[in-house]
């Protein structure tokens, strides 16, 4: 806990974007996380995308479950829109907030007990469905906010900080989004943020479900030897597939790099990503090679993170369900209420 | 700058060495005497006067004279002054100790129970004698200080105008040190050094300022004489009661501090359409810039750009003087050389004129064959540490040694020279300075609690409130600024960064977690690749483009990165130390206490 609140001052030099916003102008109430949590890196490299991205905060949406991970949305974006919702419950909001409004911007944040526990009926459906947003996890193998027990994501073998082995297999949730067919599935590591900010940046300017599964050490009760996502075990197992830039339409393109180790990736809305490549045989459009090439690497005990797979033509809930292009608060009384003759109509063409 | 060879990497910071820290407390580095302003202003937000008013006087020897006069080196250094629009008022604090003290004349140490057999003179009575004074009587030593004027203080009493600084404070401050134990032969003048030294001194201290005004011989000046006066010698008269009155237009030439004691006295004395006129630029003028506020707050016009040419004259009395009007041109090196603009010269009637166009030393007293070097200006050579001239037993300070400056730079000479001379009486060599005494604390006391306040306050700079200005134009003794009150000063101290509560970082104990970088509010924490340091500056969170302020760089840590922090504009606040999971961050309280003659006074590392 941090009694005094951040000062409001700032450096003399910081920059200001397109809509006269510094960085500061992004930021929440002070953290009341235990002190170096991974979740406020998190914050702060969400806090720097939104920022990089010029987003007007009262076009955002954040939203989360129950944890430290889904504490954090007090902790950035101060003036956009929130909503803390029920353990796992997140997606399910989310979903039907968007439904009603498709113009903002939803952020959902959530932890490893919240998603892939209590929630993982909820992560799963959100996912299938394609709903347009940036979901991310801050996975730290334990239920923090309860004291540290060992969470679903936790791999078989991980030891607790009373050195007890975790005997149950993990759930990977970059699989699962991968396999229930999410159109943008990163990881990252929240002592990363030259890898994770672009990451954000990338995801919520993509126009599907993207999901950013993000290992973030939980410094109170998995920091230990022997904890799998602790910041030396994560350091020393981290394969770095690649990592990117976001070049929004109006950058000039400068730097020239040796061929094979860029790829441009034109997303939907004109930006583009620039894939630094690490791996150079790895392919972030092949959605059956990144499952093999995770599983693979997995098992050998690495820990693979970048971009790792994108389609930069993704559909999206309301493409599929055919809905109107206006948000529910911008349509009139006639066209949300159209009286008994429309009903009449609909219920007839349903006999 | 910490670099081995152009393209090395920057080796760990030496936080072992007084320096480092030292600069990064900006106001007491800057002060001459090095007086550690930020602990005194948390002495002030504590209510401590008496405290707050001893480390000053410990340091700076006449806290109550310059909390009013002194020319504040240290307000330009502040760091709040980069991080917002104004430095803290740091010299006006200082009057707020001196104000609120109560008696504290039981601090103030004994005078020597006995002689210690050496006997001093002191040349001029001015603030560079009276530290001498200060530092060495309470060691025992006779001191012998002369002064031609019938008062001590020198030109602090002789020249700065009492609305400034009232005639009390002076007494109250000099006797503080007189009461130590001296002999003091006011009213006289000392006419040969030669005979001083005769009279087997073991040393001599020469405190005799710089005592000549510049005159301005050009066309008119012998015939209008009487109507013409040189600023100080003016000003003395004004402060001894010798003049009361001058005319109602008048005309002050120069742009320094002396003309505008001299315009804003001539407001007091009769003046009612009293201007400046300056040959230089506005921003160019040496007079500080509250002191031209507080001049044109008082209705004096600055004219600039204006060289006075011929006083004009009728009947052997002064009518007006002439001005030619040039502009600034600069040559391929950027000096500014002024021109004639070519317009016809401008004319401004008066009835008195005030040449304070620039003072001197002078040295009519001091033989040429004792072994006393000058040089090509005919200043002595003096050492700057030791203030020392080629006579080994013959000391200068204060104006008389480097030309004139101020009050301040008088009590850093007079510190080093007593130095000096206690070193020389006790057959030690005077290049032996002692070293400064330096504590390194830690202000943890709980998880969340500092034993300082860290909240950082928004407040703009107070502003000290003044008498109502038609009373103050009455009369030439009635102080002007009221200073601050309780509740002001408190809400003033308050803006302080507390920047002598050092950021202290130990490498092994850091975990990389970056909570530290999101935390710090002004971006001044990087983990970064070590390189060379110009480089390296542009690499950081926010690029550290004040070269002046140093960049704290650890050893490598477990990543092979290093950690560095760029000081220029750290709040201290110490969320960083909060935020950091390991203690790796920890704020200590840095209190340098600068060496004076066998800590003479009391020490500030009980405070
Ligand atoms: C108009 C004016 C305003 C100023 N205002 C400020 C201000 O606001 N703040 C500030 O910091 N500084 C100010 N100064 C500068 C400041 O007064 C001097 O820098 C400071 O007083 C120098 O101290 P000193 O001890 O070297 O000498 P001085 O103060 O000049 O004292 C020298 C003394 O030596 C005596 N003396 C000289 N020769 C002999 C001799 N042969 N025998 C015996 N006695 C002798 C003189 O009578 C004098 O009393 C001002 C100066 C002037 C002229
Ligand atoms: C319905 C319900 N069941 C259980 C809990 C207790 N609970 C609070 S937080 C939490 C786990 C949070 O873990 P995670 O999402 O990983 O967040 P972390 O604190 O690790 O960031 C649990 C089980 C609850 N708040 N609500
Ligand atoms: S308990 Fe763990 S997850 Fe929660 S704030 Fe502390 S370090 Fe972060
Ligand atoms: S004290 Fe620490 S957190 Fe505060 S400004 Fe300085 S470096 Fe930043
Ligand atoms: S908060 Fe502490 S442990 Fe974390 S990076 Fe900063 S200094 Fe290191
Ligand atoms: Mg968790």
């Amino acid at each position: 806990m941090t009694f005094i609140p951040k000062p409001k001052l700032h450096h003399p030099e910081l920059p200001k974007n397109a809509l006269g916003y510094t960085r500061r102008d992004y930021e929440g109430a002070v953290s009341t996380l235990c002190a170096g949590c991974g979740h406020d890196s998190i914050s702060a490299a969400i806090v720097r995308a939104c920022f990089n991205l010029e987003l007007p905060p009262h076009r955002i949406a954040k939203l989360s479950g129950i944890g430290c991970s889904s504490k954090t949305p007090t902790y950035f974006l101060g003036a956009s829109h929130g909503f803390n919702s029920v353990h796992g419950r997140m997606p399910s909001v989310l979903t039907g907030a968007n439904l009603a409004n498709r113009d903002l911007i939803y952020l959902g944040v959530s932890g490893d007990g919240d998603s892939a526990s209590i929630g993982i009926g909820q992560f799963a459906h959100i996912m299938r469905r394609g709903v347009n947003m940036t979901y991310i996890v801050e996975n730290n193998g334990v239920y923090g906010l309860t004291k540290g027990q060992f969470s679903a994501t936790s791999d078989r073998g991980a030891k607790s900080r009373r050195g007890v082995e975790n005997k149950d297999e993990a759930i990977d949730l970059v699989g699962m989004a991968l396999q229930l067919g999410a159109t943008f599935v990163a990881r990252s590591f929240s002592g990363d943020k030259d890898q994770l900010i672009p990451l954000i940046e990338a995801a919520l300017k993509h126009q599907g479900a993207a999901f950013i599964d993000c290992i973030s050490p939980c410094v109170a009760f998995n920091n230990h030897e022997g904890s799998h996502t602790s910041f030396d075990y994560v350091r020393e197992h981290n394969l770095a597939v690649n990592y990117l830039d976001v070049i929004s339409g109006r950058e000039e393109i400068t730097v020239e790099y040796a061929a094979g180790t860029v790829e441009m990736v034109k997303q939907h809305d004109g930006s583009i990503l620039r894939l630094r490549k690490l791996a150079n045989d790895y392919d972030v459009h092949d959605r059956i090679a990144a499952m093999t090439y995770l599983q693979e690497r997995g098992a050998a005990g690495e820990i693979v993170t970048g971009l790792l797979y994108v389609d930069p033509e993704p559909m999206d809930l309301h493409h599929h369900m055919n809905t109107v292009s206006t948000p529910f608060n911008e349509l009139d009384e006639a066209a949300l209420c159209p009286g008994p003759a429309a009903l009449d109509k609909l219920n007839a063409s349903l006999r | 700058m910490r670099t081995e060879g152009e393209e090395s990497d920057l080796q760990p910071t030496d936080i072992g060495n007084p320096d480092y820290f030292h600069k990064v407390v900006d106001c007491q580095w800057a002060c001459p005497a090095h007086t550690p302003v930020p602990e005194y202003i948390r002495l002030i937000a504590a209510g401590r006067y008496a405290d707050a008013f001893m480390i000053n006087w410990k340091s700076n020897v006449f806290p109550g004279i310059l909390g009013r006069t002194c020319d504040r080196p240290c307000e330009p250094a502040c760091r709040r002054g980069r991080v917002e629009e104004e430095p803290v008022a740091i010299c006006r604090l200082k009057r707020v100790a001196a104000d609120y003290k109560g008696d504290i004349r039981h601090l103030l140490p004994r005078p020597a129970e006995r002689s210690n057999g050496k006997r001093i003179a002191l040349v001029g009575a001015g603030p560079a004698s009276l530290t001498v004074a200060r530092d060495l009587a309470p060691l025992g030593y006779e001191l012998v200080l002369f002064d031609s004027d019938p008062r001590a203080g020198g030109m602090i009493r002789s020249q700065i105008p009492k609305f400034r600084l009232p005639e009390e404070i002076i007494d109250e401050e000099v006797a503080y040190i007189t009461g130590l134990g001296m002999e003091l032969r006011l009213g006289q003048r000392i006419d040969s050094l030669k005979a001083l030294l005769d009279d087997d001194y073991d040393a001599i201290f020469v405190g005799c300022g710089a005592p000549r005004g510049r005159d301005l011989p050009i066309p008119g000046r012998h015939e209008a004489a009487a109507n013409i006066h040189i600023g100080i010698d003016w000003l003395s008269s004004v402060s001894f009661g010798h003049i009361s009155k001058i005319g109602r237009r008048v005309i002050v030439l120069g742009g320094g501090n002396t003309a505008m004691d001299c315009c804003r006295s001539s407001r007091r004395l009769g003046g009612e359409d009293v201007k400046v006129i300056v040959r230089s630029g506005f921003e160019e003028m040496k007079a500080s810039p509250w002191e031209k506020e507080d001049a044109i707050s008082e209705d004096i016009p600055i004219l600039n750009m204006l060289v006075p040419k011929e006083f004009t004259h009728k009947d052997g009395r002064l009518t007006g003087v002439m001005f030619e009007k040039v502009k600034a041109e600069y040559d391929a090196r950027g000096r500014r050389r002024l021109v004639p603009t070519g317009e016809p010269d401008q004319h401004f009637e008066c009835d008195d004129v005030l040449v304070a166009v620039g003072q001197e030393n002078a040295f009519p007293w001091i033989e040429r064959d004792i072994a006393i070097e000058f040089d090509q200006w005919d200043m002595p050579v003096v050492d700057e540490v030791t203030m020392g001239s080629s006579n080994p037993k013959v000391f200068f300070g204060g104006d008389a040694a480097f030309g004139p400056k101020n009050i301040i730079w008088a009590v850093a000479h007079g510190h080093q020279a007593a130095i000096s001379i206690h070193q020389l009486c006790q057959g030690e060599s005077v290049r032996d300075r002692p070293p400064p005494l330096v504590n390194l604390m830690s202000q943890k006391m709980g998880i969340h609690e500092w034993s300082y306040d860290n909240d950082i306050s928004l407040d703009l700079r107070f502003k000290v409130p003044h008498r109502d200005k038609q009373i103050a134009l009455r009369d030439i003794k009635a102080e002007v600024e009221l200073g601050f009150d309780d509740k002001l000063a408190f809400a003033e101290a308050q803006r302080c960064l507390n920047c002598d509560v050092q950021t202290v970082f130990t490498d092994a104990l850091c975990i990389e977690c970056d909570a530290c970088v999101d935390i710090c509010p002004v971006d001044c924490i990087s983990f970064v690749e070590n390189g060379a340091e110009a480089e390296l500056r542009l690499r950081l969170n926010a690029p550290a483009h004040n070269e002046t302020q140093d960049l704290y760089v650890s050893g490598a840590l477990k990543t092979g990165r290093v950690m560095v922090k760029d000081e220029d504009v750290c709040l201290h606040c110490g969320l960083c130390a909060e935020r950091c999971p390991t203690g790796a961050w920890d704020m200590q309280r840095f209190l340098l206490d600068v060496a004076q003659a066998e800590h003479a006074c009391c020490s500030l590392q009980n405070a």
